[in-house]
């Protein structure tokens, strides 16, 4: 009873929603540290072209979740869930992670005129975290539990600045590269330049002597 | 968890709900998102264009009555505030119609709601303690810093997505540059040899 009430508290009854095709595959990219958690909660509602309005819910609906890391390894395995779903991954690369959601369908897109609506919700980092749990898990005060918000922020916060680090290291890199490249690239086309330039003129000297024109 | 049914009015009770996406819109396509939201209740929107183009983007705001609220063209980022004054399905879209080639990444982050609280039967109207104001004002300048932190992501982002694709054509552009290099100049010596093999018996006769 009291687990049915978490869960309505978690489902995204208040969130963001969107529509999308039934065989369309909607992807959302999220920036995130190392070692971070994540976690979605979806649900899907099928038009019902009959009533003209969204079915609250319908059976048989479900949704692919696709996640994939950084170096665009799937590291969440196509799982299927229901048309209320809930996924989970913690990040060990930081980096740009995809999450593509597209439902289990299986008309082609030419036929599939359904529109699904969409809720999701994504939380990232220490907004996962579910204080009303852990406070009744650990038995702590109200102050003991604002304390250990803080300390769950002031980790992320860490978490993002080695981030961002890594980040500037790979901006600096590639601004390096560019600028190498630029430079050998302008001495190796005027060098270029030069040779095909003597070439064409001795070429040429050579061909017309040989026509007996100069 | 003794008295349920005061679990179940929590979730009712507008409290702080933010969510932050970043999605691709393919060149001429328009993408809309959603939400419910009561009569009184504050929401922001923040959003930036990270790749894509001239890093620019359509936005526009409706209410329930598709009444404009914000509408907004070609805008690189923006962020809008708006105090809602009827119950009903608010809509934000974004739409990269004007663009015929090229795709777009957007942020978009959507916070509504005001009561930041940690336990959903917490009263907010009780005094605090000297202790529990200071750790209450801790918390909301660390939300500062998150929110500074993410700013500061997004322009990275956007600039090493800019820097790579710079490198990127850069190489192949002078790649490109030395073939042609070759092709016209080989060309040049075989067109000007041709001129003069095909016209060098009118040259003898002319002279």
């Amino acid at each position: 009873y009291g687990l049915m009430l978490l869960f309505a508290w978690l489902s995204p009854s208040q969130a963001l929603y969107f529509h999308i095709g039934e065989t369309e595959k909607k992807c959302f990219i999220e920036e995130i540290p190392d070692e971070t958690m994540v976690i979605g909660t979806y649900k899907t509602q099928l038009w019902d072209k009959q009533t003209g309005s969204f079915l609250p819910s319908t059976p048989g609906l479900g949704m692919h979740v696709e996640i994939k890391d950084p170096d665009a390894k799937v590291i969440i395995l196509s799982r299927q869930y229901g048309s209320d779903g809930r996924f989970t991954f913690t990040s060990h690369t930081p980096g740009e992670h995809q999450i593509c959601l597209h439902s289990n369908s299986t008309k082609m897109a030419l036929f599939a005129g359904g529109k699904l609506r969409v809720h999701l919700d994504i939380q990232v980092g220490e907004h996962t975290n579910n204080y009303p749990e852990i406070a009744a898990k650990d038995k702590l005060t109200e102050l003991q539990l604002r304390v250990r918000q803080l300390l769950d922020q002031v980790e992320q916060i860490q978490k993002e600045q080695n981030y961002q680090r890594y980040r500037e290291e790979r901006f600096r890199m590639t601004s390096e590269s560019t600028n190498q490249r630029v430079l050998w690239w302008s001495i190796a086309q005027t060098f270029i330049l030069i040779i095909t330039g003597i070439w064409q003129m001795r070429h040429l000297k050579s061909f017309f002597e040989a026509k007996k024109l100069v | 968890m003794r008295y349920p049914f005061l679990l179940i009015l929590a979730v009712y009770i507008a409290f702080a709900n933010a969510t932050e996406l970043t999605f691709e819109l393919p060149d001429n396509e328009k993408q809309c998102f959603y939400e419910d939201l009561e009569q009184g209740a504050k929401f922001d929107i923040d959003f930036q264009v990270i790749a894509g183009g001239n890093y620019d983007v359509d936005c526009f705001v409706t209410d329930p009555l598709n009444n404009m609220l914000y509408q907004e063209r070609k805008k690189q980022y923006d962020s809008f505030s708006h105090t809602t004054t009827m119950k009903g399905v608010y809509k934000v879209c974004f739409s990269n119609e004007f663009s015929t080639f090229s795709h777009k990444t957007v942020y978009l982050d959507f916070r509504t709601g005001e009561d930041d609280r940690l336990m959903p039967d917490m009263n907010g109207a009780t005094a605090l303690t000297q202790m529990e104001s200071a750790c209450l004002s801790i918390h909301e300048i660390l939300k500062v810093v998150s929110d500074s932190q993410t700013w500061y992501r997004l322009r990275e982002a956007q600039d090493r997505i800019r820097a790579e694709d710079l490198n990127e054509r850069m190489h192949f552009w002078s790649i490109g540059e030395t073939i042609i290099l070759f092709v016209v100049c080989i060309g040049q010596v075989l067109m000007l040899k041709s001129f003069f093999s095909e016209k060098k018996a009118n040259v003898a006769t002319s002279t």
